[in-house]
């Protein structure tokens, strides 16, 4: 239980320390940051239920008023504001995510790993995200869909980079791989 | 660690954070069932005039909370224009700064430690996700404690990057941050058992 409580707390705070991580600008001017890669990773590293734990706390931390968030931010506006289905979707994806990497087992783990990562931290996040950003900017579902469809060629780079990460770990720290050894 | 509470003393500090979350939930949704263009400007100049109540320091801090929301008045904006529907654009953007205004206003007067203590609602969730709620504490205070931690070891790796590379590191320090984030997990959890484990603990 030590390792799993452990885990949880750094993986929590590693979605926080992904927020100071410099953002890249995709060649179109779209910019990307790796908090989200974090959410993709808690799924795909420490499984389901751990990662939805660790995304849930850190969202907790950021309500309570830490400014954890990529670009200092933090506070209970965030959770009103047009990005607040993205979060609410967090841990939803985290879940998705860790789900699909601890069943599909047959394939090779960088592959499995980063179609999760494209069903959960990009499917599972997006259909939260444009719902919340429909709501908060009072628009229907097809332009919420086009006003974030720039973001997800930079998503789909971040899903393969988990699938990589993952893949790495596997290779080097197996023990630390607790989505896939249950 | 830094919280966003204001350091400017108001009487909504003395409130219970309970009441002022509860209060902030009924007046996003009495925002949301506000259509006409008069009633959100109304919502609007009560909070401003809400957040100049405190002071000017008071409200400097909380327009810059609001700034940050530049990028989707500017894409609401472009929108509103292209499409004709200026008056609509109004409602919206109004909606939305009066919204998160409020929101933000919750956080700059409740102290960080009440906060933490409205947060109950959590524990029957992770224990079903097989966190024990009795180490919640625990792992709160580790987070806290783990990102100092973990900044500092990102910083060293972008110095040692920067010190044989031309490139600017960026992603590229994400694995080795990753190896050596697990590593320190590991050792919290080898100190954790040596003092009796979270079982003794917690439960």
């Amino acid at each position: 239980m030590e390792r799993s409580v452990a885990q949880v707390a750094l993986f929590t705070a590693l979605i926080a320390v992904l927020g100071i991580i410099p953002k890249i600008t995709l060649g179109f001017g779209v910019p990307i940051t790796a908090q989200s890669l974090g959410v993709m990773l808690c799924g795909t590293v420490i499984g389901a239920r751990r990662g939805t734990s660790a995304v849930l706390l850190f969202l907790v931390l950021v309500a309570i008023g830490l400014p954890l968030l990529s670009g200092g931010r933090g506070g209970l506006g965030l959770f009103v504001s047009p990005s607040a289905g993205f979060l609410i979707g967090w841990p939803v994806a985290a879940f998705a995510t860790g789900c699909i990497v601890e069943r599909w087992r047959s394939a090779p783990l960088m592959l499995s790993a980063s179609l999760a990562s494209i069903v959960g931290g990009i499917g599972v996040m997006y259909i939260f995200g444009i719902v919340g950003l429909s709501i908060a900017l009072d628009k229907t579902l097809v332009q919420s869909t086009f006003l974030v469809s720039a973001f997800i060629p930079g998503d789909i780079v971040k899903a393969l980079i988990a699938g990589g990460l993952t893949a790495w770990i596997a290779l080097v720290r197996p023990a630390s791989l607790l989505s896939r050894r249950s | 660690m830094i919280s966003l509470s204001s350091p400017v003393r108001t009487q909504a500090h003395d409130w219970p954070a309970t009441s002022k979350i509860t209060g902030l939930g009924a007046a996003t949704c009495g925002l949301f069932f506000l259509e006409n263009l008069t009633g959100q400007v109304a919502a609007f100049v009560i909070v401003i005039l809400i957040y100049l109540l405190p002071g000017w320091q008071f409200f400097r801090s909380g327009l810059q909370a609001l700034w940050r929301l530049w990028p989707f008045g500017l894409m609401l904006a472009i929108f509103h224009f292209v499409t004709g529907t200026l008056e609509e654009g109004a409602i919206v953007s109004l909606r939305l700064i009066s919204a998160i205004g409020l929101a933000n206003l919750v956080t700059m007067t409740t102290p960080l430690s009440e906060f933490a203590d409205s947060t109950e609602f959590v524990r029957p969730i992770v224990r079903r996700l097989g966190v024990p709620p009795k180490t919640l504490e625990i792992v709160f205070v580790l987070v806290v404690r783990m990102i100092p931690v973990l900044i500092e070891r990102a910083q060293a790796l972008h110095v040692s990057w920067c010190a044989r590379s031309r490139k600017r590191p960026s992603w590229r320090i994400i694995l080795p941050l990753f190896l050596i984030a697990l590593d320190d997990a590991d050792h919290v959890a080898d100190a954790l058992l040596a003092r009796g484990g979270l079982a003794a603990e917690g439960d």
